[in-house]
């Protein structure tokens, strides 16, 4: 089942000078495919020179076809000795593989070396010719659709939910092999390159294959992922979502549905429920297979629920168990019977999304996660990766075994991730555990009337805060309330999920990032010892950042987090966990109580006075918070919310809850009535540090807001301009006596500080909200800490934002369709209006150039690649004479990258494919490019550029849910050196601009001969 | 804890227009920071030092970046590294190739060797501006010369196609290439009080008039083949000016002239009777500097010899600026209607 790949060089532009002697190059490009090679005419002396080769065609197997990337390389040309390689390009053509994706891949693409850098930029035109049907090969999976976007891409709809889809696949690492030692820096890079992309290629269509077998069509939510385990090997792993997607054809349907996720959502009747707090995780310590079963994770998760009915899956309960009630209950039991039954055809019934189709999601359970400790051994025989699959199968049967015990059969919002230090790797899973509508489970039967029972019982805004599991046989002691909002079902106090906030969630002021940050030093050991070393730390680890979320959480009024993520590091000498999260106050649930210090020596006065300035110091952080955010519940008397349900309660050591003694608490101006306040107990300096850094945290600037999720609770209001950006720091700690307090010290202090950089830095754009901030650490060497954040700014109308979401609010309950057309589409036009971004006229062509590009969308991409190709060497060979102003013709289209699934005010009509891509920089001139600092800061800008160059000459104009997987910084300062490797990846998309479109549908007549014109502007 | 790495990439790049004026202004990352410390930002936005530091550094860092591309400023429009707005572009070339007066004074009319480069200490010391942005500023012209130096066509329209600077700024730099081309000594302490404005002015009507380009049939059209250089003086248009010579040589045509010019003028300037008075040193003075301009030497002091034959004896006299330019108009005009004479001459404005 061939294909016949076809290329053709067109020109180069902007070479280095390869030829001292005469300051010029005599460029000539290899193009290899698999085992093929051809090569283009050598073009003598030439800075800019233009082959126009021929098409050069490889015909190949499609496997072929999906796994290897076509490789350009560009050289030198030289009489006498050995060519001179100038850089190359890797192009991953699985994008022209799939009939709704790219058909060309056509554009200039940066020269890129693993020692240099970019060197210039190549022209290349790419195209495929499948001879099949596409139906005829599924043995490869040519034609599954990949999709970072961790919710259904936007101009799809769901129609199955298949389920979680994973694999992985080993190599040994070239670094590693013999060869390494007598062969050059750059060979050894371009050969990890290549190999990495070699394998992504073979995982994806391993992947692909089992989604055919699920007859799915798409991934959603494809995260790909490399361990560089060293000596013992290089593990490719990636996990995702199976779905059958259909794509909406009709775009004025799709109009309304505008721009950002939630208003797409929010037509939607319903909405997904995202979860609560639980936090049922174990860190699971199993040095060798041990499984998890650790206590004290165990005692500090909380949770609280109550439904009438019983969701609780629980092997033991059954489903009988709470089912004795309301009218709800029969159908919930057939609900749950049926999904129960579909999901346990799984072996894990896990899902990558984060956000969900309206109704799917039905309730939360709370965050389950697992973590394991492994001791890393050579891959012995690459074809057989059975060592890590086991280990992850272990960690995953024990998520699900986690996700049941909360009553669950299904964990949403899962994600893996590993950290590795010499011969010891920690695996880590998280999920949020859920009850899911089956609707999208299977094959439409069960649509129809159940479905609309169903929407009819679930109370709107509250529904997935209710709990799942049978509130008299609760997995962990837990509070449980009435649900605020309905009143009928009962509620924890707190929720913790990893998903994004459900789009109908009642939300009560605005949200923030809450981050829970620690270190903890480890003795320096060999495999086993330092193994079980970590194993005892992590537990321990776990429980503080847990009991730090829940403060902060606390200290800012609020009673839930959404797209948690907790990620521990190891190094040599130190373990570092890092949690981030979205704070947001649910309507549904409680007002969080207050926290309350408690000495442990009451009879000393002066103690007792530092310790009421503390207490006093807390509550006007508590006050000042709620303020900041806006959180003013409505007050409500004692009757109506019922009393809490009784139950025996304990708490660990620090945190103690206390509803019984309301006396005690009626001190507290802030929590009022039976709520419950955290005590907190300072019995030794410990504890006042951890006071002590409750209140160091300084919120935002005004006009900031910042989040981990894609969009920020209470702000809707989004202007189209957008920044998205990368930012690396790393500290060196003074080796002298390291303690967990200066470490605990500097590592808070780095968080803090980054952030206010930030600030500062993107204080041109206030009022703005930064979203999906994306905090790694990582610990490189012995004394080094290494934090990256990669995070988009998002601009909003702070006066709209205020009105809207008041509109918002009192109009949740409404749910038609046009109702959130008026409401959101109104305040669009107006930003757009008003839009201040482009002061200058030159910006006026920038934005036009922009406009006009994506108005061409309906051309195929094809035709729009070949017109802007033919312009273009005509503007390289000699400048066009007097060009008008001379900044209007860039030839360079803008490409917007964000971590988010969506573009503020645009739509996003057509996907592209995955961008998956690796690289490699080194230097042996550390200090000649600018240190550290300067060697990273251009490495990164290269990737963007790399990145986007591939959207761009796939005819997109943005990358959506753009991730920075990794960024593995290595320096030698004494031998001059530094390497780096990055891994990115996103969905490449075409977006138009939403007030282009309104123009489009209302002018129609008017508008006809607009596309042409912006079309040759384009060109020109 | 020591910061061993720090760096801020944005997939837009983001430009601080003060940070870029301190960077072009040659200030170092302390002297930056300490600047900005002064301005007050810290206040306005609640920011520490520390942040102040680290921002300025990775401004620097990007300027430093973007600085080769600046070098050739159409590589700027088409580079994939730095996605920014063309309207940022535009101001950061702008920015890039403008100059300080005070140095330009310096420089103007001096050939742009390494020689000269070396002095730049002292005009760093004379004029106060850092020596790091006078070697900008120096290379900025020197990259400039080389590569319209041997180009046809419109100067102007030369440096704006190749550096895409603004109108206003390629004229300037048309002005700077022309006198380091044609070498005018502008130093001179006599020429001290003329701004730069005043010499491009004057470049750009010599350019218009005095030149190869100038003299053949371009103007028509630009793009023909013709052999149509703005840099370089006519020399044939130089030697015609010779002939000049007989406007004071011969005492009828001089007398001519000159009543003439008076009749004209008569009650239309307020120094006619200084006018009528120095008609004579006056005509002299002008056409035999004219004359004087098929030698290079002499070429390099027209506007000494200008200044000493023509406006200081005007100056002396008081003559208001607009007598000089009736004067002027006046001189030359009448020229025409004697003879078929073709002859525009520069004013030299005071």
């Amino acid at each position: 089942m061939p294909g016949k790949l076809k290329v053709k060089i067109v020109a180069g532009r902007h070479l280095p000078v390869m030829d001292r002697a005469s300051d010029l190059t005599d460029a000539f490009v290899e193009v290899k495919f698999g085992n093929t090679t051809f090569k283009t005419d050598v073009c003598l002396k030439s800075l800019n020179p233009q082959w126009n080769s021929e098409w050069f065609k490889f015909e190949v197997d499609d496997e072929d076809l999906q796994d290897e990337p076509l490789q350009i390389t560009v050289l030198d040309h030289d009489t006498y000795s050995a060519n001179d390689a100038i850089g190359k390009v890797y192009i991953d053509i699985d994008p022209l593989l799939y009939s709704e994706a790219a058909t060309v891949i056509s554009g200039w693409f940066p020269i890129y070396d693993t020692i240099h850098g970019i060197r210039g930029e190549i022209n290349v035109v790419v195209k495929v010719d499948l001879f099949n049907d596409l139906n005829r090969f599924r043995q490869s999976s040519c034609g599954v659709k990949f999709f970072c976007t961790t919710s259904i891409p936007k101009c799809y709809r769901a129609v199955i939910i298949h389920g979680f889809v994973e694999e992985l696949v080993v190599n040994e690492d070239p670094e590693y092999q013999w060869i390494d030692r007598i062969r050059t820096p750059r060979a050894s890079n371009e050969a990890r390159q290549r190999l990495i992309s070699l394998m992504s290629g073979e995982l994806q269509r391993k992947i692909g294959l089992k989604v055919l077998e699920m007859r799915g069509n798409a991934v959603v939510g494809y995260l790909q992922c490399f361990d560089l385990e060293g000596e013992s090997g290089l593990v490719v792993r990636a996990i995702g979502t199976a779905c059958t997607l259909d794509k909406l054809s009709s775009p004025a349907a799709f109009l309304p549905a505008c721009n950002s996720p939630s208003k797409e959502m929010k037509e939607i009747p319903f909405n997904e429920d995202p979860n609560p707090n639980t936090h049922s995780s174990g860190p699971s310590t199993p040095l060798k297979n041990q499984t998890y079963s650790f206590s004290p994770s165990k005692s500090y998760s909380r949770q609280s629920s109550s439904s009438d009915t019983d969701l609780s899956l629980t092997p033991k309960t059954g489903m009988g168990s709470g089912s004795a009630g309301k009218e709800g209950g029969p159908f919930k039991a057939l609900l749950r019977q049926q999904t129960q039954s579909a999901l346990e055809q799984r072996e894990f019934p896990f899902f990558t999304l984060t956000a969900f189709p309206p109704g799917f999601l039905v309730h939360v359970g709370g965050v389950v996660s697992a973590r394991s400790v492994k001791l890393l051994d050579r891959i012995h025989n690459p074809d057989e990766p059975e060592t890590r699959d086991a280990w992850w199968a272990e960690i995953r049967q024990e998520i699900k075994s986690h996700a049941k015990a909360l009553g669950c059969h299904a964990v949403v919002g899962y994600s893996e991730s590993t950290s590795i230090c010499e011969e010891v790797c920690i695996l880590s899973a998280s999920g949020t555990a859920a009850v899911l509508n089956p609707r999208f489970l299977q094959d439409g039967t069960v649509e129809g009337c159940l479905e609309q029972r169903l929407e009819e019982n679930l109370p709107a805004g509250c529904g997935f805060c209710h709990i799942p599991y049978d509130e008299l046989n609760m997995p962990f002691p837990a509070h449980l309330t009435h649900c605020y909002n309905c009143r009928k079902q009962k509620v924890p106090d707190v929720l913790f999920t990893t998903i994004d906030l459900p789009v109908d969630a009642t939300v009560i002021g605005k949200g923030c990032l809450i981050q829970a940050r620690l270190c903890r030093l480890k003795k320096k050991a060999q495999a086993e010892a330092n193994a079980t070393a970590i194993s005892n730390l992590l537990p321990f680890m776990e429980y503080e950042v847990h009991t730090q979320l829940m403060n902060k959480l606390k200290l800012k009024g609020m009673n839930a987090l959404f797209g948690l993520r907790i990620q521990i590091s190891v190094g040599e000498n130190m373990l570092m966990g890092l949690a981030s999260a979205t704070g947001v106050y649910l309507a549904a649930l409680p007002t969080p109580g207050g926290i309350q210090i408690a000495g442990k020596t009451p009879n000393d006065g002066s103690y007792e006075q530092h310790i009421s300035h503390m207490q006093k110091k807390i509550n006007d952080t508590i006050a000042k918070n709620k303020e900041l955010y806006e959180i003013n519940p409505p007050e409500m008397s004692e009757e109506i919310i019922g009393s809490p349900i009784p139950e025996p309660r304990q708490r660990s050591r620090l945190l103690r809850s206390q509803s019984e003694s309301s006396d005690e608490v009626a001190e507290l101006d802030l929590s009022h009535g039976k709520k419950d306040a955290f005590v907190l107990e300072i019995d030794d300096t410990d504890a006042m540090e951890d006071v002590h850094s409750l209140l160091t945290d300084v919120p935002p600037p005004s006009g900031f807001y910042s989040c981990n999720t894609e969009i920020m609770p209470g702000i809707n209001n989004w202007t189209s301009e957008i920044q998205m950006f990368t930012s690396v720091r790393v500290i060196r700690l003074s080796s002298l006596n390291l303690t967990n307090q200066a470490l605990n010290k500097n590592f808070n202090d780095l968080c803090e500080n980054l952030l206010k950089s930030l600030y500062f830095k993107l204080r041109s754009m206030i009022p703005c909200c930064l979203c999906h901030v994306n905090f790694t650490v990582s610990l490189p060497e012995d004394e080094l800490i290494q934090v990256t954040v990669t995070a988009v700014a998002i601009t909003f109308d702070k006066n709209q934002a205020l009105q809207t979401a008041k509109t918002h609010a009192e109009k949740s309950l409404q749910r038609a369709s046009t109702d959130n057309e008026e409401l959101l589409q109104f305040p669009l036009e107006l930003c757009s209006d008003s839009l201040p971004s482009h002061p200058f006229p030159p910006a006026k062509g920038w934005s036009k150039h922009l406009e006009s590009a994506s108005s061409n969308s309906g051309i195929p991409a094809a035709q729009r690649a070949v017109t802007v190709e033919k312009a273009s060497p005509v503007g390289e060979g000699n400048f066009r004479n007097r060009s008008s102003p001379p900044c209007a013709n860039s030839t360079v289209g803008v490409v917007k990258m964000t971590p988010l699934s969506f573009i503020p005010g645009a739509k996003i009509t057509k996907y592209l494919g995955i961008i998956n891509m690796f690289f490699i920089r080194e230097t042996t001139s550390l200090r000649e490019e600018g240190g550290v600092s300067g060697f990273l800061h251009a490495f990164i800008a290269e990737v963007f550029a790399m990145v986007r160059a591939h959207v761009a000459a796939l005819g997109g104009n943005a990358v959506v849910s753009y991730i920075m997987k990794q960024c593995v910084f290595m320096e030698n300062p004494n031998k001059n050196q530094a390497q780096c490797l990055i891994n990115v990846s996103g969905d490449a998309v075409v977006f138009v601009r939403e007030s282009e479109l309104e123009v489009v549908s209302t002018q129609q007549p008017t508008a006809n001969c607009q596309p042409a014109c912006a079309g040759g502007e384009v060109t020109t | 804890m020591t910061s061993e790495l720090d760096i801020f990439v944005g997939n837009t790049t983001l430009i601080d227009e003060d940070v870029y004026r301190l960077w072009l202004d040659g200030y170092s990352v302390s002297d930056a920071v300490a600047l900005r410390v002064r301005s007050g930002i810290l206040e306005q936005t609640g920011a520490t030092a520390a942040v102040l530091q680290s921002d300025t550094m990775d401004h620097y860092r990007t300027f430093h970046m973007l600085e080769r591309l600046l070098h050739a400023p159409p590589k700027l429009l088409h580079q994939l590294i730095f996605q920014i707005p063309p309207s940022r572009q535009a101001l950061l070339i702008e920015r890039y190739y403008a100059f300080d007066e005070a140095f330009v004074r310096e420089v103007l009319g001096k050939k742009l060797s390494k020689g000269t480069k070396k002095d730049l200490d002292d005009i760093s010391t004379k004029t106060g501006i850092t020596l790091k942005s006078c070697r900008r500023q120096f290379d900025n012209f020197k990259r400039v010369f080389k590569v319209v130096e041997e180009m046809r066509g419109s100067l102007v329209d030369n440096i704006q196609q190749h550096f895409l600077l603004s109108d206003r700024l390629a004229r300037d730099y048309a002005a700077i290439v022309f006198f380091a081309n044609n070498r005018f000594e502008t130093g001179k302490k006599k020429l001290q009080y003329l701004s730069f404005g005043d010499f491009a002015f004057c470049a750009e009507l010599m350019i218009q008039n005095w030149t190869l380009g100038a003299v053949g049939e371009a103007p028509t059209d630009p793009d023909s083949q013709v052999d149509d250089m703005d840099m370089d003086l006519d020399k044939e248009f130089l030697q015609d000016l010779k002939e000049l010579k007989v406007l004071v040589a011969d005492k009828d045509l001089l007398d001519l002239h000159k009543s003439l010019v008076c009749t004209a003028l008569r009650g239309k300037l307020g120094v006619f009777s200084e006018m009528e008075a120095n008609f004579k040193n006056l005509s002299r003075g002008l056409v035999n500097v004219a004359a004087k301009l098929t030698h290079t030497k002499d070429v390099r002091d027209l506007f000494v010899d200008l200044v000493e034959k023509f406006i200081e004896p005007c100056r002396s006299d008081h003559w208001p600026l607009n007598d000089v330019r009736l004067f002027l108009n006046q001189y030359s005009a009448s020229v025409h209607s004697l003879d078929g004479f073709r002859f525009a001459c520069s004013g030299c404005i005071t």
